[in-house]
């Protein structure tokens, strides 16, 4: 308890494609958001840890502060694939655990616009006239589309595929159902990108990106921001009783990145680290995976989602088909997994990720999630996942008080 | 004249016949693709090159039907374990790029083709693998 650190506010906004607005605008209304959730002001942080990946050299940890307030605290600006978010927040509570700080935000921002379809491989160089090896594979040309695919989509289809292999029971019809619910689950969350639910067959029947994911079982591009005050737990003791009563416990806070596996140079493996971060987190929180109310994990395609039931040991080893099937997942079910909605549908503006993940099971964890508030939800774990590969979890429990 | 030609990568090598050929730690016995600094599994800093089995089977696979201008869609994206143990990604060949054609645990081997020719005439060779029997 006494080492332990506290989300005291937090904030998000709409994920959409704002036209008119930019990185600072949407981080400026996470942050204040949050602050004003948290009942405490710029002047009160003592550090700003701002996670964004395409906007990684522009400083905009300084450019929020700027326009919310230059205090001159120190800043710290993130980069960490998908897993950005996550480590902007943990970036703020190692600075709380160090003791070089009792109170921090975290940001997380993003502004993809439509970006299209994103890729691990270096894109638009020019085909040299001359064939000559260069790089680190002495390729002489462009490989996409000759050695396979680095299309993200691609990727993960892949990696649930590889699970089909091993695993009896899992095939198109499982991640359909995925991409099933989190739509219908994105229905209630005013703030997700999209919040239309989709039949099985209009899933199925969707434009094909890359078998098994069709278009709607594919996060989309767009724009957003999250934000979370973070407080230790003996300067949360001298706040008022209603900021104790809703400040949520970050019980476990892991990051990993990817241990050396055999294939892991030609298909990221995205299983082993998640295990890892998975074990570990419920190792730190002494909470098992029969204890959750709610998962939030890293579904950027419903391939993902699947093997992740697993990873994050959801289900029965080798269960994550029958898993869906049974409805589990679903809001009404044993373990309901993207209330939200998911990356599918809520969206994925890719550094706000990591931190919406957790203003989602914060707000459930308060009660204060509205029409698609989990009853009695008392403990929820968050989940990210960026390919290079670092994988971040964190679980989140209610305020004993 | 004969035609010139060069492997699309330096870890396929087209003489005597195609095949690829992986960077082996010579510590732990890691196999790698990429040019090494050391081994990414022990540390090991010793390499030997050790070709690799040209059969193997389909161990996971993607039907690609978006990709950046210029590449040629559907394609079948396939990750192959060979017969000893590496893994390697390539096109799956000699198929049609159809769900129902392509079976999880197929038996598949090493094919190389042309993948275009630069200005001075030299011909690329690229790799992919076929079904066994196709």
């Amino acid at each position: 308890m006494s080492d332990s650190v506290w989300i005291l506010g937090t904030s998000m906004t709409r994920f959409a494609r704002h036209a008119d607005r930019d990185v600072v605008d949407l981080a400026s209304e996470a942050a204040l958001g949050a602050l004003t959730d948290g009942g405490v002001t710029v002047h009160d942080l003592d550090v700003l840890a701002c996670g964004s990946l395409f906007s990684a050299h522009a400083g905009v940890g300084q450019q929020l502060l700027g326009q919310i307030g230059q205090t001159g605290i120190s800043v710290y600006n993130v980069a960490n694939a998908c897993a950005t978010g996550a480590t902007a927040l943990r970036v703020g509570l190692m600075a709380i655990r160090s003791g070089e700080a009792s109170m921090a935000m975290a940001v997380g921002v993003e502004k993809m616009g439509k970006m299209g379809l994103l890729t691990s491989s270096p894109r638009g160089s020019k085909e040299a006239k001359v064939f000559a090896p260069s790089g680190r594979f002495g390729s002489v040309r462009s490989v996409d589309g000759i050695l396979g695919t680095k299309t993200m989509p691609g990727v993960f289809g892949q990696a649930g595929m590889r699970y089909a292999h091993d695993h009896e029971g899992v095939g198109f019809d499982q991640f359909a159902r995925i991409a099933h619910k989190n739509h219908l689950h994105s229905v209630l969350n005013p703030l997700a990108q999209y919040q239309k639910k989709f039949s099985l067959t209009e899933i199925k029947a969707a434009p094909m990106m890359a078998y098994p994911n069709t278009l709607l079982m594919c996060c989309p591009t767009g724009d957003g921001a999250a934000a979370a005050v973070l407080v230790s737990a003996e300067r949360l003791a001298t706040l008022t009783a209603d900021q104790r009563r809703r400040a949520v416990k970050i019980s476990a806070s892991v990051l990993t990145s990817d241990p050396y596996v055999e294939g892991g140079q030609v298909q990221p493996d995205v299983n082993t680290l998640t295990r890892n971060a998975a074990d570990a987190a419920y190792e730190q929180a002494g909470v098992g995976p029969e204890d959750l109310d709610l998962v939030e994990l890293h579904d950027c395609f419903a391939s993902a989602e699947l093997i992740h039931y697993d990873n994050l040991r959801l289900c029965e080893p080798g269960g994550a088909g029958d898993f869906i099937d049974s409805g589990a997942p679903y809001r009404d079910g044993s373990t309901p997994v993207n209330v939200s909605g998911g990356l599918i549908s809520k969206g994925h503006p890719i550094g706000a990720t990591g931190v919406a993940n957790l203003y989602e099971v914060a707000t459930h964890l308060r009660g204060e999630a509205g029409d698609r508030q989990i009853p009695e939800a008392r403990a929820g774990l968050a989940h990210v996942i960026g390919l290079g590969s670092s994988c971040g979890v964190h679980i989140l429990e209610r305020s004993a008080a | 004249m004969a035609t010139q030609r060069i492997p699309l990568v330096g870890y396929l090598v087209l003489e005597p016949e195609p095949h690829l050929v992986a960077q082996q730690c010579d510590g732990c016995g890691a196999r790698f693709f990429d040019r090494r600094n050391a081994c990414g599994s022990c540390g090991g800093r010793d390499f030997e090159p050790a070709p690799v089995a040209k059969t193997g089977h389909l161990r996971a696979f993607s039907i690609v039907h978006r990709a950046d201008p210029g590449v040629a869609v559907p394609f079948v994206s396939a990750i192959v374990e060979t017969s000893d143990g590496t893994t390697v990604r390539a096109n799956l060949l000699e198929v049609e790029p159809d769900p129902a054609e392509v079976r999880l645990g197929m038996e598949v081997h090493l094919v190389t083709y042309p993948a275009g020719t630069d200005s001075e005439g030299t011909e690329c060779v690229a790799f992919g693998f076929a079904p066994v029997g196709a």
